[in-house]
């Protein structure tokens, strides 16, 4: 937000506005989703792209943990913002907005995923998990468990980030050695530095998942 | 009801007698629950994702609010234009300097205090405009479409060169944040009767906090009624800066602050964003969600000044120490923050030493201002403290666990005081034993002399904490319902220590009720009681022996009230969990339940108050961490294999939290000592280059051992408070980087004064060394 406000501003000079750049982004994402729908339905052929304004909203459907969430979104927010600020599913966390920390991990189709480096509309017809997926009710979910008894956690912001990447590592890999768990949370700092029983959550979790 | 009001105790656990009104509760000698691995209290919630963190949110008609910061070093704001940021859709408060609501409103740096909008940018980050929008991307598109007409000047980035006649001017004054000094003894009658005498240069970088949820708040307005949901460690240090910077009374401030996602001192008051906030929410007639970006995070809201230390040693040959010359310079930042705040006291006050000077200055720069980091201070003067301990021990041929153990203090150095306890001693001695230091140094050795490029070393490191022994005020309120169950209620922050889980042990301790059916209310000021920020390691200190007598205060009244029932003393009557018992004739008895007044009123409130601390003892925690590694000298890759910190911080609550703050403080050490420094574009710019988690590098999962181990050292200590507790948020960090820099030389024979040591680093020093 701070810093070369004037400088990045584009005006036009510079070759590209961000309204442009904006716009482009739209369109390729748009794109891919019609694509999407289109495959699904057959082989009609593919739409023309429509170019939308980046302040333009869009209706798209999320699956999110099973449930069906039909939802108006500018083709710039990333699925992040929307789980949090439109739909309400706050479990998972911010912590960068830009690809670095893990904190806002889901998994799109069994695979983990950063929540905010994924626009929305990238998102739609594929199968997103956030950590309220783990639950059964309001039981929870072997993972959950795992971090609750192992205290695989400090503050707690980057637990729902690190749960989904076990959560993930584990629908590949049913009893992943320790340097696998290690790799599988390499994508998800903790601050507070609880990576050691972390590691030993995603063991027990494992345990109780093939119980 | 009555039948089932056993579900809230656990069976057949001995309650801690109950001390007469004035008498001081009995140290616990055993305990049953306190000190066990026992889950957080609040683990649900943080594992299920229903905890709500401020940034989670989310009030009707709430809108977000975004700041627009001033991108050069040092600069004056000439002209600022919102207009077209005011007519941008849905936008609802644009705030500038020149805006009336924001004049004469102040904001303050510890003793200075300048104007909340300062068009004297002093450093990159500082607030020049901010606004609120509908939505996030709308506050963000408004802000950038603010016009701003700077005067750039020149900036000075190298607290090193702050001093100099060159250098341009932070304030008018100059660049002389401040200066300290101590004495004791004399040092040149030190020196000389040392047989050696070693002299270094020490650098450690500036750090910075990054805690996991982004600083911010949301504010709304009920009136003139302001409440503010802020990620912090303390709601009532929250509440004070805000009502004193809008002028308003304490009591129309309500500060909540549930749960935080770390905050590592950064977070210990609030920033300009929690007062922008509430003023955009008043010009807005909307609640205002502000949290700032990763990259505010970076530059505005504190960190651990970077500092340079000059060491100078003397010992004997026998290791006894004669003499400690320490000289530090760190910046403050662009207003005062502590530059080198706490750098010499590991100097002071760690070992034996009667001949010690230290000088500090503290410089201005144009660059964000030191907050309160982990332990502020510390790591950085172990970093010099413990690597000279050790060339010290090589130079006249000494283990450096001996030289150690060597100069044990039996009293405090530096406030020639005595120590309610010191485990200095027992951390070094049962640690290196648990280690296996002598095994790990003869592997060492033996790898080292073959022929492998795979080199090994072990290290340690020592340390005390300043603090750590908490103290008043405190105030702690507990409810027994009629049901027999109960509710906690402290003013108190859990910054993901483990706050709520252990004052639950210590009251589950004391009323043998169940941990688990504790209902717990805190950190929010207008329902929890006084208290202060969550930081400096004293939390538990100052806030258990406070629950501890908040529980005995309800179990007298609850006697009092019995012995009404069963008409006898009630100094003849024990309270035993579940039921109150006369001593004389044990058949005479009745259910806590069943309490007639209890029954009656519904409701027992036990107040508790902090005592004071010891008058003419310190209470301060102690440890010692010891660590093994190995360096790639072909590559320059380094790897730590394994951590072991013993440390002393009284009676542990909770194993379980105890270990985990263990291994966190060691994992933020290996970040200190390999992988993390905020880098000032110092020749062209001034403004920082490394500004998100991708420059800036934490220690990752893979960066960390997976063989770490926590030894607690628990030694009795009755007279530091009723639980027997000390701090141990901060010790934990402390000896970490210094204990790494050990091992290295070992491995390499290389001496990195020079923090952090990475792998490029490593590399250029192997190769000066094969040219050398």
């Amino acid at each position: 937000m701070c810093s070369e406000h004037r400088d990045n501003e584009g005006t036009g000079k510079q070759g590209m506005t961000r309204r442009g750049f904006m716009q482009i982004m739209g369109t390729g994402a748009v794109g891919a989703s019609l694509s999407g729908a289109a495959m699904a339905a057959g082989s009609k052929p593919e739409p023309p792209a429509k170019i939308l304004d980046a302040t333009d909203t869009v209706k798209i459907n999320l699956n999110i943990n099973g449930v069906n969430h039909a939802v108006l979104v500018e083709p710039r927010w990333t699925l992040l913002y929307v789980l949090r600020e439109t739909i309400g599913l706050t479990g998972t966390k911010e912590g960068c907005g830009r690809g670095e920390c893990g904190a806002c991990t889901v998994l799109i189709d069994d695979i983990p995923r950063y929540a905010c480096m994924t626009l929305a509309v990238e998102a739609e017809s594929r199968r997103i998990t956030t950590v309220e997926g783990l639950m059964m009710g309001e039981e929870l979910g072997p993972v959950q468990t795992a971090f609750l008894e192992e205290d695989a956690f400090q503050c707690g912001y980057c637990t729902s980030g690190q749960m989904m990447a076990v959560e993930g590592l584990l629908r590949k890999t049913l009893k992943p050695s320790m340097d696998k768990i290690r790799r599988g949370v390499s994508g998800n700092l903790c601050r507070c530095g609880a990576y050691n029983h972390i590691f030993r959550a995603a063991s027990r979790a494992a345990g109780l998942k093939t119980k | 009801m009555a039948e089932d009001s056993n579900v809230y105790y656990t069976e057949g656990l001995p309650v801690p007698e109950t001390p007469a009104p004035g008498d001081k509760p009995a140290f616990w000698k055993q305990t049953d629950v306190v000190g066990k691995r026992i889950p957080r209290v609040d683990a649900y919630e943080r594992v299920s994702g229903t905890a709500v963190y401020p940034s989670d949110i989310k009030l009707p008609n709430m809108v977000y609010g975004a700041i627009l910061r001033c991108p050069h070093p040092h600069a004056k704001v000439k002209k600022v234009d919102a207009s077209r940021a005011k007519t941008m859709p849905g936008v609802r408060a644009v705030i500038t300097g020149v805006s009336p609501k924001v004049k004469g409103l102040n904001w303050k740096y510890r003793n200075y205090t300048g104007p909340l909008f300062d068009s004297h940018c002093r450093f990159e980050g500082e607030v020049v405009a901010a606004v609120a929008a509908d939505t996030r991307y709308q506050a963000w598109d408004a802000a950038h479409a603010i016009e701003v007409a700077y005067e750039v000047l020149p900036y000075v980035a190298d607290y090193k060169e702050a001093l100099s006649e060159s250098a341009p001017k932070v304030h008018d004054g100059g660049n002389l944040a401040g200066m300290d000094e101590y004495e004791r003894g004399d040092i040149s009658r030190g020196f000389a009767e040392a047989d050696a005498v070693l002299e270094e240069t020490y650098e450690t970088p500036c750090q910075i906090h990054t805690p996991m949820e982004l600083h911010g708040c949301v504010a709304n307005w009920d009136g003139d009624r302001l409440t503010i949901w802020e990620s912090s460690q303390g709601v009532y240090a929250v509440q004070s800066n805000v009502a004193e910077v809008l002028g308003i009374p304490l009591s129309k401030v309500r500060v909540i602050g549930h749960y935080m996602g770390g905050g590592f001192g950064s977070k210990l008051k609030p920033g300009k964003y929690t007062v922008l906030a509430s003023l955009l929410a008043k010009q807005a007639a909307r609640p205002v969600k502000m949290i700032l970006t990763r990259e505010e995070t970076y530059l505005c809201v504190g960190n651990r000044p970077a500092n340079t230390m000059r060491l100078k040693a003397g010992v004997k040959s026998d290791g006894t120490l004669t003499a400690f010359e320490f000289e530090c310079i760190g910046p403050s930042g662009a207003y005062p923050g502590g530059g080198t705040a706490l750098v010499d006291w590991l100097v002071r006050d760690l070992y034996k030493c009667d001949n010690v000077r230290c000088r500090s200055k503290d410089v201005y720069i144009n660059a964000g201002t030191a907050r309160p980091f982990r332990a502020p201070g510390h790591p950085q003067g172990s970093w010099a403290l413990e690597q000279m301990m050790d060339a010290l021990a090589e130079k006249i041929g000494m283990n450096p666990v001996k030289l150690r153990l060597k100069n044990i203090p039996a009293i405090s150095q530096g406030r020639s005081e005595p120590y309610t306890t010191t485990g200095l001693k027992a951390c070094i001695e049962r640690g290196a034993q648990q280690f296996g230091w002598k095994n790990a140094l003869k592997r060492a050795k033996e790898q080292n002399q073959s022929a492998s490029h795979i080199k090994r070393g072990v290290g340690m490191g020592a340390c005390v904490w300043y603090v750590g022994g908490g103290g008043p005020p405190s105030t702690v309120i507990i409810k027994l319902f009629r049901d027999g169950s109960v509710n906690l209620n402290m003013g108190a922050s859990d910054i993901g220590t483990g706050t709520k889980t252990v004052m639950a042990l210590v009251t589950a301790e004391e009323l043998g009720v169940k941990p688990e059916v504790i209902q717990i209310e805190h950190a929010d000021t207008g329902t929890t009681q006084y208290a202060t920020p969550s930081g400096g390691s004293k939390t538990v200190p100052t806030e258990s022996p406070t629950v501890r007598n908040a529980a005995i205060d309800v179990k007298r009244q609850i006697l009092e009230m019995a012995a009404e029932d069963l008409d006898v003393r009630t100094a003849e009557l024990d309270y035993e969990g579940t039921e109150i018992v006369w001593r004389k004739d044990k058949s005479k008895r009745i259910r806590v339940t069943d309490v007639g007044r209890l029954k009656k009123r519904g409701v027992v409130v036990g107040v508790g108050y902090r005592g004071p601390n010891p008058r003419t003892k310190t209470v301060n925690p102690f440890g010692a961490q010891f660590c093994e590694v190995e360096v790639n000298t072909k590559t320059g890759e380094m790897r730590v294999l394994r951590f072991l910190g013993a440390h002393d911080s009284g009676r542990v609550l909770d194993r379980l939290t105890y270990d985990n703050q263990v291994f966190g403080g060691i994992v933020m050490g290996i970040g200190f000592g390999m992988t993390e420094f905020r880098q000032l574009d110092g020749k062209q710019t001034g403004k920082l280059c490394n500004r998100n988690w991708h420059d800036y590098k934490l220690p990752t999962a893979l960066d960390v051992p997976v063989d770490m181990e926590s030894l607690p050292i628990e030694i009795d200590d009755p007279e530091a408070n009723n639980t027997g507790t000390k701090g141990l948020g901060e010790p934990v960090t402390i000896p970490t980087a210094s204990a790494i820099a050990n091992a290295l030389y070992m491995a390499t024979g290389i001496r990195f004064t020079n923090a952090p040591v990475s792998p490029m680093g490593m590399c250029r020093r192997l190769a000066a060394r094969k040219e050398g």
